[in-house]
């Protein structure tokens, strides 16, 4: 029986070693190819011309001693494959927790991505983050070393861009939502120079659309949600140039806020239930026209407006955010949408492409403001065409500097 | 008699190999519906996972997982359901950082001090739950939840702006969070332990040190568990509280023992991040506790098992990325297998002890009816033991 016993481990032991035999060979393998990987992400930009250079050379010049030639082109294989399509960059577009179909700021990223496949020509993939936004900085590596551009949507990729940049210098950065400045550096500098931030002045759009709830508002009575309060004072700008809107039309303006959660739960930007209750409630109060910076949390907005209408008979309006959610939310309530306030995800994330083409992005902070439409108001339904001029008038003034909008509260 | 040895070992085996195979193949059905290849899926997930760089992301991701995981199995051990590891892990990740930034130690014993800042913050919030329950027959499960709540929309989120740090942090950063604790009291990463074996790690990955602390929990818990009276007693008053008061262990004072010590294991799980960042920012990884749940019955609430199952868990995690950049499949597709794999897990192991019930019932009876087997063939002490 021993003699059994011992037979059983010596088989175990084999097949230990066998696997441990086995696990060496990873190993092995793993030291060569990550190296190659990375020289591969820095080379590809530089080198086309090269690789055009030698081959003339290669023609020309008998002289050279064809061993050196063979030996390169053997190693240059696989990079041959690759630079061929060079030509255009592909991009890897990693996205904010839940990815498409938010009906506002992913889908708004969607669309520019897609403007960028069909009038730049170039290829791209997504990819979004585990639901507790553990690996963010593991997908953006992913994506650095499969592609030329990598664009996180979403502020939330600033400390991994932060990271993965300078080990990818082949690779170009660029955040939505974030200026991409070292705030440790004195003065504050970019983190690195392949790194660009896309950021939006959504007080100033926020602006445009308090003034329209000023203007169109019945009661006297404006509401605002906010998704969660305190990420970096991101939802607060709205809040902010919301209600410097309203009161530059009315200064005695009522003005009902609220927040869904506060940081560090994030539940404020998908919670169209929560939403929903506090939209109600703030109608009860006398509120005609809400405006929301709540992401997905809006479409509680929505129904609630419709509710309130339906229960009451006298029309109570939403206004939308970041996407033209008149063209994006249930069609059933499409007609309870005021205005949306634009926040062009969509031509920041194809213009950062079109500058990586055109060798001309700038790293650190690109603001797109009023004055390159970078945010606005959307007129989808028509509701708004009475008070055009208006709102014209307050966007010519700020985009001149004689209206400043504060952006906190 | 060796029949039965090797019936047993391969009883033993049985239950997570083919819940594994099951997994394996009901995902690959699922990818097939979904419109994906399961052998480019698979195959990309494991050529992946063969890198060096990929298996520091598993490992930093296992840990965490691993800590909340034994918090957990602490309180199974005794039939409690700590569902509060959540709310006990990010309380104990916002004080420690607090704290640790208030103070400037040399580093070791800084380390030493948010970490012990950490774990008694756990243990004394999970010990509110243990004390409701002894003295007001609160259920667990209710006071936890509710207690999760408390510090997820209430204490943390008060904290969090109360303890708001200025400076390089701020809000014109874009990012918040408490003041930052200096690099240099932090604990290093241990790439250089890893380097010894392997190679250079790339891509800035660090292998987060608290993966050594996490070790030497799993093997207190062992220990504390197999080769301590305290832990006979949490066995045994788990396994049958009356009869095991009747032999002189107070139910209730078990029960806040191992809650506690639940809790205080809990106050680790956010140490992984705290000892990368060095603050506690807007949005922590969360939801560790509740995965700590399902890699504790993966694990079977064994030191050994939890591990393993960290790890799977951790790949599968880890998987996700490069299946969406290959676009081999979509992200979801991982956690259908991480529920498929809990479930077949759950299945195979009752299955088996099924078959082990009816074994044990069958020597029985043949011992009845021959009793004079079991004399002719006393068993071995290496028998024995196995």
């Amino acid at each position: 029986m021993l003699k059994r016993l011992f037979a059983l481990t010596s088989i175990l032991l084999a097949f230990a070693l066998l696997a441990a035999a086995c696990g060496d060979d990873d190993d092995e393998e793993t030291v060569s190819s990550p190296a190659p990987a990375a020289e591969e992400s820095e080379e590809e930009m530089a080198e086309p011309e090269e690789e055009m250079a030698e081959t003339e050379e290669e023609h020309s010049d008998d002289d050279h001693s064809d061993h050196d030639h063979e030996d390169e082109d053997h190693s240059d294989h696989e990079d041959e494959a690759t630079e061929e399509m060079m030509d255009l960059p592909t991009v890897g577009l990693v996205y904010d927790i839940g990815g498409r179909g938010d009906q506002s700021f992913n889908d708004s990223a969607a669309a520019g991505i897609e403007r960028a496949a069909a009038e730049l020509g170039i290829e791209f993939t997504e990819a979004s983050p585990e639901p507790d936004g553990s690996n963010r900085e593991e997908i953006m590596q992913l994506a650095a070393s499969e592609h030329d551009i990598v664009v996180g949507v979403g502020f939330l990729y600033e400390s991994a861009a932060a990271t993965v940049g300078p080990e990818n210098p082949g690779t170009m950065f660029g955040v939505v939502d974030s200026g991409m400045l070292d705030f440790s550096a004195d003065p504050p500098a970019p983190y690195a120079d392949n790194i660009a931030g896309l950021v939006f002045a959504e007080h100033e759009g926020s602006f445009l659309v308090g003034a329209a709830a000023a203007l169109k508002t019945k009661t006297g009575t404006i509401g605002f949600i906010g998704g969660v309060q305190n990420v970096g004072g991101l939802i607060e700008r709205f809040e902010a140039g919301y209600n410097a809107g309203a009161r530059a039309v009315n200064p005695d303006i009522e003005i009902i806020g609220d927040y869904v959660t506060q940081a560090p739960d994030m539940d404020g930007f998908n919670s169209p239930d929560r939403g929903k209750e506090i939209a109600l409630a703030m109608y009860e109060e006398g509120a005609d026209i809400i405006y929301h910076a709540a992401g997905g949390t809006g479409a509680g907005l929505f129904q609630a407006a419709q509710e309130q209408t339906e229960a009451t008979g006298s029309k109570v309006w939403a206004i939308g955010v970041d996407s033209d959610q008149y063209l994006t939310a249930d069609p059933g309530v499409r007609e309870f949408i005021l205005t949306s306030m634009l926040k062009r995800v969509d031509s920041s994330i194809f213009e950062m492409i079109k500058s990586v083409i055109e060798g001309t992005m700038v790293p650190g902070p690109t603001a797109y403001d009023l004055s390159v439409d970078g945010v606005g108001y959307s007129r989808s339904g028509g509701y708004v065409d009475d008070i055009v001029d208006q709102l014209e008038d307050f966007r010519a003034k700020i985009i001149s500097g004689e209206i400043v909008v504060p952006n906190e509260p | 008699m060796n029949e039965r040895l090797t019936r047993r070992l391969i009883l033993a085996a049985a239950a997570p190999v083919s819940a594994l195979c099951i997994a394996v193949a009901l995902s690959a059905i699922v990818l097939l519906i979904a419109g994906s290849n399961p052998i480019t899926a698979y195959l990309d997930m494991l050529e992946h996972g063969s890198k060096l760089e990929t298996q520091v992301d598993i490992l930093n991701r296992a840990t965490p997982l691993y800590l909340a995981g034994v918090a957990v199995a602490i309180g199974f051990k005794m039939n409690l359901f700590n569902i509060g590891v959540e709310g006990q892990y990010l309380l104990a990740f916002i004080v420690a950082a607090h704290l640790g930034a208030q103070v400037e130690l040399p580093q070791v014993l800084h380390i030493a001090y948010v970490l012990v800042v950490a774990m008694v913050i756990g243990g004394a919030f999970a010990g509110v739950a243990g004390v409701l329950k002894v003295t007001r027959g609160v259920n667990e499960v209710i006071s936890t939840i509710m207690l999760n709540a408390v510090v997820i929309s209430g204490l943390a989120a008060w904290w969090i702006v109360e303890w708001q740090a200025g400076g390089e942090i701020s809000a014109t950063g874009g990012r918040v969070g408490t003041e930052p604790i200096d690099e240099s009291r932090l604990m290093p990463d241990i790439n250089s332990w890893l380097e010894f074996f392997t190679r250079e790690v790339g891509f800035g990955k660090e292998l987060t040190g608290m993966l050594i602390v996490a070790v030497v929990v799993g093997v207190f818990y062992h220990v504390l568990l197999t080769r301590t009276v305290l832990g006979f007693d949490l066995r045994s008053s788990g396994a049958n509280q009356h009869a095991s008061h009747v032999g002189g262990v107070s139910p209730k004072r078990m029960i806040v023992i191992a809650i506690v010590l639940s809790g205080v294991v809990a106050g680790l799980v956010g140490m992984p991040e705290l000892m990368d960042s060095g603050y506690y920012p807007s949005n922590p990884v969360s939801g560790l506790g509740f995965l700590g749940i399902a890699v504790a019955l993966l694990g079977r609430n064994h030191p050994a098992g939890v591990a393993v199952a960290a790890v799977i868990f951790s790949f599968l995690d880890v998987s996700s990325g490069i299946l969406q950049v290959t676009g081999a499949a979509s992200r979801e597709i991982v956690e259908i297998m991480k529920g498929v794999i809990i479930v077949t897990a759950v299945i195979a192991y009752e299955v088996v002890r099924r078959i082990r019930e009816r074994d044990e019932a069958a020597a029985a009876a043949a011992a009845m009816t021959n009793p004079k087997v079991p004399s002719d063939n006393p068993p071995t002490a290496a028998e024995v033991s196995v």
